[in-house]
């Protein structure tokens, strides 16, 4: 077994980059509190809502997730700008596999999670050799095209999709069910990108041909993080089934895709922490805007343009690095 | 139906160039995707209308307000939005898509729907080529994406500022030595690129209504002829357009018409795979894989 020596105190960046020690209650509070403000926010928030806002929530936690799955796939340098291909083929099996075979919930959504992933990677395999712009010129594309592969064909209940599924034995299930996975893909990819193997992942976004030049499979490497993602994604298609009851063309429309990323700029990449964020701020806001009718969404064109301008880095690495710099006064002794 | 096939082809290949020059010309020089583009379209489109029906003011004085409103739109876009956020590439997308959607739902807010928003032929009438009836607007589509492909390669070719935009395009660092100013000429390229959008409006804009969903679909037929010709490359979108064009033309006619979405999708995806920085792109050919 090949082993490497770490610092304990590495990873933590409380006092300084590099520098860090634990030497009191309130230290470990400082690190502490951040950490639990996603769970306690997601997991108590969430029961004192009105009906219809949890049924936002449960669609703001959607987006969520793809968010995060997208910000996975940057961190290993591959852009997608079609997320909403792992939410329509995730959508699609879980339906096709309810609506054919009358699987439950408890089946299709773990199924349509593996083999959705497996379908789209297999499907971007082809491409994983592009680069930046190109990959993501073909994830744009490819959801647009299965979109007109559906309707062209009608295979799959064509316009009118696959309706009438097995909905959730309650909402409040529901509710629970993708905040847990929602937490575990924002602990679960950060501790990812934290290990050693991440190391890897974040050195292909940083240089690829360097990481290729000390021996490593690069491809490999972003064949797994895109299948985690894909899986991810593809889960959030499946949950999102069965709870709006409907599997259709409208899941490769072009809002799973652009609202993702959007949140992931307004959050600010690369720290899966951002992109939840971005989306607990942009989808609630859509639906509050709603009030204005029409000029909702123009509202929220220009709230977008004036945040990515103002604040380009995103909001949560701003945030992260106002909690870092926090100061207090001290005596001297 | 072969002859009508072929002159209607070549009449949307000229569409599918005219809306792309200007979003090619912006990306070639400046780097910058101008997802607003569509925006713009509709902008110069409803503004001309305005000028017309509402102002009342001569055809000819309103087609050159709008265009100049257009560019100053690009322009301003430059200097308050892309200059922020340059080089973050999915920022300035977003921002631009952003804006785009706002200045778009905006008609849609004040009501700009409808069959009477369209605007004028240049004129009436239509032409018989061999048993093909065609009428003069198409025709004159075709003159002037012509023309204007002409313009654009005088311009770039023997003008100072069409050489600094060159200069740009191939190598940043070296044109900043040579006293060219970048930013100057990215918002320049951008005000060009709006500029020609709006043109393409005003010309093809007279064969239907104006809506603010051609917007989207100007973008979107932008983009698919920017990606097959090589993004950036004037030659590649000739050809592209002509290939996606004659593509488009004969699967409506001689397959089901929603066939030729798909038809054009497939053909950015092929080029994408086989040949990702598109056909005639060569400088670009060492980063597109490893």
């Amino acid at each position: 077994m090949k082993r490497r020596k770490e610092r304990i105190d590495r990873g933590i960046k409380a006092r300084s980059e590099d520098i860090f020690a634990l030497s009191s209650y309130r230290e470990m509070l400082y690190l502490l509190v951040p950490r639990a403000i996603p769970v306690v926010g997601l997991l108590g928030v969430s029961l004192f809502l009105s009906p219809y806002w949890k049924e936002v929530f449960i669609s703001t936690a959607v987006y969520a997730l793809l968010a995060i799955s997208w910000d996975l796939l940057i961190s290993a340098g591959l852009v997608s700008l079609g997320q909403s291909l792992f939410y329509g083929i995730g959508s699609y099996v879980a339906g096709a596999l309810n609506y054919y075979w009358g699987w439950s919930p408890l089946f299709t959504i773990p199924v349509a999670t593996v083999v959705g992933g497996l379908l789209c990677t297999v499907m971007l395999l082809p491409v994983l050799r592009l680069r930046g712009i190109y990959f993501a010129m073909v994830t744009l594309v490819l959801p647009l095209m299965l979109m007109r592969l559906v309707e062209a064909t009608r295979i799959l209940g064509g316009t009118e999709g696959l309706t009438g599924l097995t909905p959730f034995p309650s909402p409040l299930m529901s509710l629970y069910v993708i905040q847990i996975a929602l937490l575990i893909a924002l602990f679960g990819f950060r501790r990812i990108i934290d290990s050693d193997y991440g190391l890897v992942v974040r050195g292909i976004n940083d240089n690829d041909r360097s990481v290729m030049s000390a021996g490593i499979n690069i491809y490999w490497y972003k064949t797994q993080i895109l299948f985690l993602g894909a899986s991810v994604g593809s889960f959030a298609g499946a949950f999102g089934t069965h709870v709006d009851m409907f599997a259709g063309m409208p899941g490769f429309a072009l809002d799973y895709s652009l609202l993702p990323v959007a949140s992931a700029v307004v959050g600010g990449m690369g720290t899966f922490a951002g992109p939840l964020l971005g989306a607990f701020i942009l989808v609630p806001l859509s639906e509050i805007l709603r009030a204005l009718g029409a000029l909702r969404i123009v509202f929220y064109g220009l709230f977008l343009v004036v945040f990515i301008v103002a604040l380009p880095e995103g909001i949560f690495p701003y945030m992260q690095r106002k909690y870092h710099q926090f100061e207090r006064w001290v005596e001297i002794e | 139906m072969l002859l009508g096939t072929l002159v209607y082809g070549f009449i949307n290949s000229c569409i599918l160039a005219l809306v792309a020059l200007g979003f090619n010309l912006t990306f070639g020089i400046s780097g910058v995707a101008n997802f607003a583009y569509g925006a713009i379209y509709i902008f110069s489109g409803f503004l001309t209308w305005i000028l017309l029906n509402s102002l009342g003011l001569p055809y000819l004085l309103s087609v050159l307000i709008s265009i100049l409103c257009a560019s100053c739109v690009g322009l301003a876009m430059y200097y308050l939005i892309i200059l922020r956020v340059k080089g973050l590439s999915l920022s300035e997308v977003m921002a631009t898509f952003g804006l785009g959607l706002a200045i778009m739902e905006l008609f849609r807010y004040f009501d700009f729907v409808g069959f009477k928003y369209t605007l004028p032929v240049f004129f009436d009438g239509s032409v018989a080529i061999g048993d093909v009836y065609v009428d003069y607007q198409r025709l004159i589509i075709a003159l002037i994406a012509v023309g204007l492909t002409l313009c654009l390669y005088l311009f770039t070719h023997h003008t100072k500022i069409g050489l600094a935009f060159r200069a740009i395009a191939q190598d940043e660092r070296t044109a900043l030595t040579f006293g060219i100013d970048s930013d100057r000429i990215g918002a320049l390229s951008m005000a060009f690129g709006a500029g020609l959008a709006a043109i393409a409006a005003i010309v093809i804009l007279p064969l239907g209504t104006i809506a603010v969903e051609g917007g989207y679909e100007v973008l979107i037929n932008a983009l698919a002829v920017c990606i097959v010709g090589g993004l950036g490359s004037t030659v590649g979108v000739l050809v592209a357009s002509v290939l996606i064009g004659y593509a488009q033309t004969f699967t409506a006619n001689y397959l089901e018409p929603h066939w030729m979405m798909l038809v054009s999708l497939i053909a950015i995806a092929v080029v994408l795979v086989v040949k990702p920085s598109g056909l005639f792109s060569h400088q670009k050919e060492l980063e597109e894989r490893i």
